[in-house]
């Protein structure tokens, strides 16, 4: 069989599965009594298995095989869950994952038997129970339950293959005395439209009985992908020759036979109706757990991610209709709609630029109707390339629990915001560097339990990742309540280095200092270990978000623990903007980062340090003279008032001074190239209505 | 001289015949191999671009596409440019990337075969001969010929 068209599919799935394996495991290890975590749990175990096997990696299937007995043996009763289990089960997963990317690069799961895994799991069956042996050969017959089905269609002289619905169909209409006929059509070899001739035959029939199947299917006879004949199963209460001379009374259909199936297709009672039991069971389970949850919720659960998952995971999920699309497709979709937008915004700028005569009113009126239009399609492209954060933040609990155990910390991981959405080229960027802060804090952040205990801390580490959308940006913290940054240690490590002189050191605010964290190749860690202290972690931190478009901020008091801010655009490509005029150059401010406008007397411009300061409603805002800046010619006349644009981020304000203000516009970012140096605070470039330039200030590297 | 044969043997293996455009800064004439030159346009609204390379002179907009414009006469020590209705833009593409340089006048293109060319010295004597791959020869005038890749890569 030729399985290679479903090749994505099988991958997409088996990652969701191992996902959701890995995501039960977590609960089940910290509620080992949870039996619809492993109801769940098998049934991830079993539909992997299945899928490997009929895509026929032997080792795939036979690793989740060994699982699943296990599973079984867990869910029968006859086996604790144990942190060692869990253990061996969680390399599993990684063994599993190991055969997905295999295939995913090279179409084979490669030559990795991981015999001793297998063994691991064995061992924890043999040392159970003995009856490991029976239940697993009821598996084995499961397993080769697909064939059999075969092996019974054959003897019903059935040739085609009839799912279990369409079985169960048969047997219905048997016992209604119906009639059930297997009738293979010909058409004529000379017959144009084969298609049509197809449909009339469907279509004459649909009167007198129901087509159950039909060979090749409905939609590819309707696509023409058939030779000259395919072969149709009905249920009717009429004769077969009756329903052989309406087939034939089709012009240019040749031939038409068949014969009629009077055997019932046995009841598969092995596989049914336990099947049945078990979701029953599975219900009645989960409203117990339900309930059990709810209980503990009342108490002041101690696990609140933990119940809310399992909630979330009891309701069944709404399934919306999807199509996996090509990210490049998009891409396409996407530059078309900037297209559109730098089309609409020459418009614009046309009709203010001519005589208010020659526009009539509905010239306008269609104007800004192709604006609203853009607007929302803009939007909607936007909306199909983001994806929750989810996908990358779920696979972050297993880790903390591995680091937990490599480095024999207690610590314990609380994440929020997961529906957070993120353009999807961000989502596949960010993974790598939220790992490395997550690896930081659980090695240098958290301490040891003895100091931790010292501090009056509970001994249990907490570590916090937050996620959240504020304005046009997506805000990613890591946050532990650990032992903060030792500025001092800090210091006299770079000095050791040669990074700095004492002389630096002395001056250097904690800001400054904080920043050679993120200096290449920089570790205060005393020793190398397997999970950090190597110093490549937070300089590539660094770099890979800047490269986003984004920035890493970091907040820590020494003795409480440490904030990593990460600071993301929502999106990559079209912002709103203020255009606003420096001389004769236009430029542009994402208005984001914009918080108000003001117009302020020169006269009450203020100096604290020697810089220009303003006083807005109780803040002291420093202000940025933008001309200076940008080394914009020309002097600026002398004015009594100024106009400046309070920006923010996070908490921290700057005035960018502007000659004027031209308006607000939606504008398309376009970068400028490799070779022309530009400086951090420009962001990119923009096309605007009349085909100039405008360059886009990046408000967040001025604040 | 290992580089002179080297390049020797480049050129005779690049075929015979080459073209070129030829492009007139000041007084001398310059050679842009054509295989780089993707258009010319005439010399338009260039925006500045704070901070960046003094030989850019910032970025124009092409049908869409956000072009850094460089100036050759900034570049090879010249004195800036003096823009007329004679000024144009040539927009090379190299290694993907799209420049655009400006010249004082786009002249015409000739074709030199292999026996009209000859190898410079990289000596230092000449301003910005760094530039200079060759030279040419066409109706017995001298055509500079530009290393158009190492103008542009060299920062």
């Amino acid at each position: 069989m030729d399985v290679s068209q479903y090749l994505e599919i099988f991958i997409d799935e088996s990652n969701e599965h191992l996902q959701s394996l890995s995501d039960q495991l977590m609960i089940l290890e910290k509620e080992p009594e949870n039996s619809d975590t492993i109801n769940e749990i098998f049934r991830a175990a079993h539909s992997l298995k299945g899928m490997a096997g009929t895509m026929g990696y032997k080792r795939m299937q036979n690793l989740t095989h060994d699982m699943e007995n296990v599973f079984s043996e867990v869910r029968n009763g006859n086996m604790k869950v144990t942190s060692d289990l869990v253990d061996v089960l969680f390399q599993c997963l990684d063994a599993l994952e190991e055969y997905v990317n295999n295939i995913q690069e090279t179409q084979d799961e490669g030559t990795n038997d991981n015999e001793p895994i297998i063994k691991a799991l064995n061992a924890f069956i043999a040392s159970e129970n003995k009856d490991a042996a029976p239940a697993e050969e009821k598996q084995e017959q499961q397993a080769e339950s697909a064939p059999a089905e075969k092996l019974q269609a054959d003897e019903h002289g059935i040739s085609m293959e009839l799912a279990d619905f369409e079985k169960n169909a048969v047997n219905e209409a048997l016992k209604k005395g119906m009639h059930v006929y297997e009738i293979k059509v010909t058409v004529d070899e000379n017959c144009i439209l084969k298609a049509a001739r197809a449909f009339l035959v469907f279509k004459n029939l649909e009167g007198h009985g129901d087509i159950i199947k039909s060979d090749p299917s409905v939609q590819d006879i309707e696509d023409e992908k058939f030779d000259f004949d395919f072969q149709i199963v009905i249920l009717t209460e009429e004769s077969f020759d009756d329903i052989i001379k309406i087939i034939k009374n089709v012009s240019e259909i040749k031939d038409a036979d068949g014969e009629e199936i009077t055997k019932a297709f046995p009841e598969e009672k092995t596989e049914e109706e336990p099947k049945e039991e078990k979701t029953e069971e599975k219900a009645k389970q989960a409203s117990k757990a339900q309930s059990s949850n709810d209980k503990k919720d009342a108490n002041g659960s101690k696990k609140p991610a933990g119940a809310k998952q399992q909630a979330a995971n009891s309701k069944a999920k709404p399934v919306g209709h999807t199509v996996r699309v090509d990210i490049e497709k998009l891409d396409v979709l996407m530059n078309l709609v900037s297209e559109l937008i730098i089309a609409k915004n020459g418009l614009v700028s046309a009709s203010s630029e001519e005589g208010s005569e020659s526009i009539n009113q509905s010239f306008n009126e269609q104007i800004e109707y192709l604006e609203r239009v853009t607007t929302n399609l803009h939007e909607s492209v936007m909306k199909v390339r983001m994806m929750p954060i989810e996908s990358v933040v779920s696979k972050f609990p297993r880790m903390i629990r591995d680091l937990s155990k490599k480095l024999d910390k207690k610590m314990e991981l609380y994440m929020s915001g997961e529906d957070t959405e993120l353009d999807r080229t961000v989502i596949d960027e960010i993974g790598d560097p939220l790992m490395h802060l997550l690896r930081n804090s659980a090695d240098h952040g958290l301490e040891s339990a003895e100091v931790r205990k010292e501090r009056g801390k509970s001994e249990v580490g907490s570590i916090f990742l937050d996620a959240y959308q504020d304005g046009n940006n997506v805000v990613i913290e890591v946050r532990d309540d650990g032992n903060g940054i030792d500025i001092e240690k800090v210091k006299s490590k770079a000095i050791e280095k040669g990074n700095i002189t004492e002389e630096q050191a002395a001056i250097m605010s904690d800001k400054e200092v904080i920043d050679l964290l993120f200096k290449p190749s920089f570790s205060t860690s005393d020793k190398v270990t397997d999970v950090s202290g190597r110093g490549v972690g937070l300089d590539v931190v660094k770099s890979k978000i800047e490269a986003l478009g984004g920035d890493v901020e970091v907040k820590s008091v020494y003795g409480e623990g440490s904030t990593f801010i990460i600071r993301l655009p929502l999106t990559l490509a079209i912002i709103q903007a203020l255009m606003v005029k420096l001389g004769d150059e236009k430029y542009a401010i994402s208005l984001g980062s914009i918080q108000t406008i003001e117009d302020i007397p020169v006269s009450e411009i203020k100096y604290v340090h020697a810089k220009e300061v303003i006083h807005l409603r109780g803040n002291v805002i420093p202000l940025i003279r933008l001309r200076e800046l940008l080394d914009v010619p020309g002097e600026q006349e002398e004015q009594e008032n100024i106009t400046v644009v309070i920006v923010s981020k996070g908490d921290k304000q700057a005035g960018l001074v502007v000659d004027s203000l031209i308006g607000q516009m939606e504008i398309v970012i376009k970068s400028l190239g490799k070779y022309i140096n530009i400086n951090k605070m420009i962001s990119g470039a923009t096309i605007l209505g009349d085909g100039s330039v405008a360059l886009i200030i990046d408000a967040n590297t001025l604040v | 001289m290992e580089e002179v044969k080297t390049m020797e043997k480049a050129s005779d293996e690049a075929m015979d015949a080459v073209q070129y455009i030829v492009v007139k800064i000041g007084n001398e004439q310059y050679g842009i191999n054509i295989q780089y030159i993707d258009n010319i346009v005439r010399n338009q609204r260039i925006t500045r671009v704070p901070k960046a390379q003094s030989y850019y002179k910032g970025v124009i907009n092409l049908r869409g596409e956000i072009i850094p414009v460089m100036s050759i006469r900034l570049k090879l020590g010249l004195e800036d440019d003096n823009y007329t209705d004679k000024t144009r833009i040539i927009i090379i593409k190299v290694d993907g990337a799209t420049i655009g340089v400006i010249v004082d006048q786009v002249k015409e293109v000739v074709t030199l075969e292999s026996t009209d060319i000859e190898t410079v010295a990289r000596s230092g004597s000449l301003v910005g001969s760094g530039y200079i791959s060759a030279i040419g020869k066409s109706n017995d005038e001298l055509i500079s010929l530009l290393d158009i890749v190492a103008l542009i890569e060299e920062s």
